[in-house]
């Protein structure tokens, strides 16, 4: 069910011009209920990067968001943020997230995307940030305050040479002609915002406006789109993959990761939850 | 003629920077309002009912001009002339209400009916608060939690102004975790909701924007000088900066004049060789904070990291990006004071002229004893607020 990865070591130069993306390859092999999965890297402790990944690959995710901790998570609701401040105290920076996904590519073959804020990458370096993703097998990156001209202008060439998606989020505020010109910019997927909250809100999805989801699938647009924010349980999923090739969830994984049972336990229930292995299509 | 819309050589370009500062670094959850906003500042501010409600409430309500005062005392303490531009005497006691008073009236144009604000020390919570009461807005004020505490008076008068005050409890509990809490409302609320961030920083056009608004200190210091000493021009200019704003108003249209020094005062803590300051542009290096490329206080991880200083007002680990271009060609120049040498500044300026200053606006008082001052050059110093707000830390401080 799951795409075959490519490995991706080579260096950008040696890259031909259309290189293999895992995040293209899932999207042509699977066109909806695709489940992503939101953490925070170096939460609940340091160490648990790769083995949640690996846990969650295992249990059925098809695309996994490793959160880059920042100290100002401005567009997050109070439980990435307290995950975030969290990870920050355990020790975690760019440089270690790096050192720990060294070695993921020879245990995960889904796709893996890196998400969080632009200072720390900027400090770290744009250009070196997205050779090493290349080099760790990172497919794509989500920084919501790196807005389109700012990325057009600057970062669009250097992500390209890496074989990075940057995935761009629209809301129920983007107006139509703004959608079609991020769907013409973007890469990979489009993250579809799906009410006007920062992550976590603990709305419905049914509750969410169906003008909107259905304004968004009359536009027809190029790239899939996967609805996050607020999708918490196995209802919010489905009703959510109705409108959308597939949905996030962020916060309410989060939150699972603070019961007292072991990581392989906490994650099966939650990923069984949501999908019910029974009924997976493959 | 308070709101000055004449070009000049540090304004922004057309995608919001200051040479390499500024910008709008912000999440699609907040591309429409700041959109809107970035299309329609400069044509709302020119519109004439516009100009002449403002106009007139700078008059009537705010109490403007503010004074420019010859400091006698002080300037012999000094042995140089020193006057300052006093602020402090404008209804709600800071310059914070030429800007909120144009952001009310932008907001209105705007047909928003629900107004956030951040506030360290207060005055700008306080100084929304009032134009929220003045127009009968709904009005939510983020503060820092350890800000809720050191500044009671301003949260007391906040919640009889009908405000609504909630106390943030994310970081250090201080002023840029209030700027956090207060972009994430606005994401939740994006229809009905304008923002009223109360200094230079932010997502452009909010920058240039309060420039603009608090421009009118500089307008109004020119006319009085040239009155009281035959010159538009001092020697030099002196403000606090904690984002800037006052700052930014006392330079604005001195910043075409090379021959004027410029001089902003940041908040130094226990000290810029301490981890314990707020001194930005003496600790900090070039990021993104607040959606602004600036200069900003951070680890090597790109973490932005606490600063401290004894005055609310001034305790944020960035600075608007006017500030950072200002620093950067050298146009102006920083210094930064600590909490025991702005307390002696404190002091000094009540016993020597009668006038209690905020903590923050004594940070520039403080400057005077780091730099030369000859004795026919004539200073001018923002007196950007009153102290009422610290008398609880100076009675605690001085023992009285
Ligand atoms: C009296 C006073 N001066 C200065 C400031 C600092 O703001 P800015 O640097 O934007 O002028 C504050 C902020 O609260 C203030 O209350």
């Amino acid at each position: 069910m799951n795409m075959t990865g490519k490995v991706m070591s080579l260096k950008p130069a040696l890259m031909e011009n259309h290189m293999q993306n895992r995040i293209d390859d899932l999207f042509r092999e699977k066109d909806k209920n695709i489940l992503s999965v939101y953490f925070t890297a170096g939460y609940p402790n340091l160490g648990d990067t790769a083995t949640i990944i690996r846990l969650l690959e295992e249990n059925g995710a098809d695309l996994i968001e490793v959160g880059m901790p920042f100290s100002d998570p401005t567009a997050d609701g109070p439980t990435i943020q307290a995950s975030s401040d969290q990870a920050l105290k355990n020790g975690m920076t760019l440089e270690i997230l790096f050192e720990q996904l060294s070695d993921i590519r020879s245990h995960v073959k889904i796709p893996l995307v890196l998400m969080g804020y632009i200072n720390p990458v900027l400090q770290y370096g744009v250009e070196k940030f997205c050779r090493q993703c290349s080099r760790t097998g990172i497919d794509g990156i989500i920084l919501p305050d790196l807005p389109p001209d700012e990325f057009s202008l600057n970062y669009q060439e250097v992500f390209k040479a890496n074989n990075l998606h940057n995935i761009y989020l629209i809301t129920p505020q983007t107006p139509d002609s703004r959608i079609l010109e991020i769907d013409r910019l973007s890469t990979g997927f489009i993250y579809m915002v799906s009410s006007s909250s920062t992550t976590g809100a603990g709305k419905k999805v049914s509750d969410f406006s169906r003008e909107y989801f259905s304004r968004v699938k009359n536009l027809k647009l190029q790239h899939p789109q996967v609805i996050g924010f607020g999708i918490s349980d196995r209802e919010t999923f489905e009703n959510a993959c109705q409108y959308a090739h597939g949905a996030i969830i962020g916060s309410a994984f989060v939150k699972a990761l603070q019961q007292p049972d072991p990581l392989e336990v906490i994650i099966s229930r939650f990923v069984a939850g949501i999908t019910g292995t029974e009924d997976r299509e493959g | 003629m308070s709101i000055n819309l004449y070009k000049m050589q540090y304004t922004v370009d057309e995608r919001g920077y200051y040479g390499e500062f500024g910008g709008a670094w912000i999440p699609e959850m907040m591309y429409t309002n700041i959109n809107e906003l970035k299309h329609r500042y400069l044509e709302i501010m020119e519109e004439e009912s516009f100009r002449k409600e403002f106009d007139e409430l700078m008059k009537d309500y705010v109490g403007r001009p503010s004074p420019l005062y010859y400091a006698r005392r002080l300037s012999e303490k000094y042995g140089s002339h020193i006057y300052l531009k006093r602020e402090d005497l404008n209804h709600t006691g800071s310059h914070k209400l030429n800007n909120t008073i144009g952001q009310i009236l932008l907001a209105l144009k705007l047909g928003k009916t629900r107004i956030i604000a951040e506030t360290g020390a207060g005055q700008h919570g306080l100084a929304t608060a009032t134009v929220c009461a003045l127009k009968g807005l709904k009005c939510v004020v983020y503060m820092g939690a350890l800000d809720v505490k050191r500044q009671d008076p301003n949260v007391r008068k906040m919640k009889m102004l009908g405000a609504e005050v909630i106390p943030v409890h994310s970081g250090n509990k201080t002023l840029k975790d209030a700027t956090n809490e207060a972009m994430r409302d606005w994401i939740s609320h994006p229809e009905d909701t304008h923002y009223i961030i109360g200094s230079v920083v932010g997502p452009h056009p909010y920058p240039d924007m309060v420039a603009r608004f608090q421009s009118v200190i500089s307008a109004e210091m020119k006319k009085q000088l040239a009155e009281k000493t035959g010159s538009e021009l001092p020697k030099r200019v002196l403000a606090c900066v904690g984002g800037g704003s006052n700052a930014a108003g006392a330079f604005y249209h001195y910043l075409d004049h090379p021959e004027v020094e410029l001089i902003g005062v940041e908040a130094a803590g226990l000290g810029v060789d301490t981890k314990e300051t707020a001194a930005t542009l003496a600790v900090g290096s070039p990021g993104v904070l607040h959606a602004a490329r600036t200069i900003l206080m951070q680890n090597h991880d790109g973490q932005v990291t606490e600063p401290y200083s004894i005055s609310a007002g001034l305790d944020y680990p960035g600075i608007g990006p006017l500030h950072a271009h200002l620093f950067k060609t050298g146009r102006a120049r920083y210094l930064n004071a600590t909490d025991e040498e702005t307390l002696r500044a404190v002091l000094l300026l009540t016993q020597l002229e009668g006038i209690i200053p905020a903590l923050e606006s004594a940070h520039a008082l403080a400057a005077l004893e780091k730099i030369s001052l000859q004795p026919n050059e004539i200073s001018v110093i923002c007196l950007s607020g009153r102290g009422d707000k610290d008398m609880q830390t100076y009675l605690d401080y001085f023992g009285y």
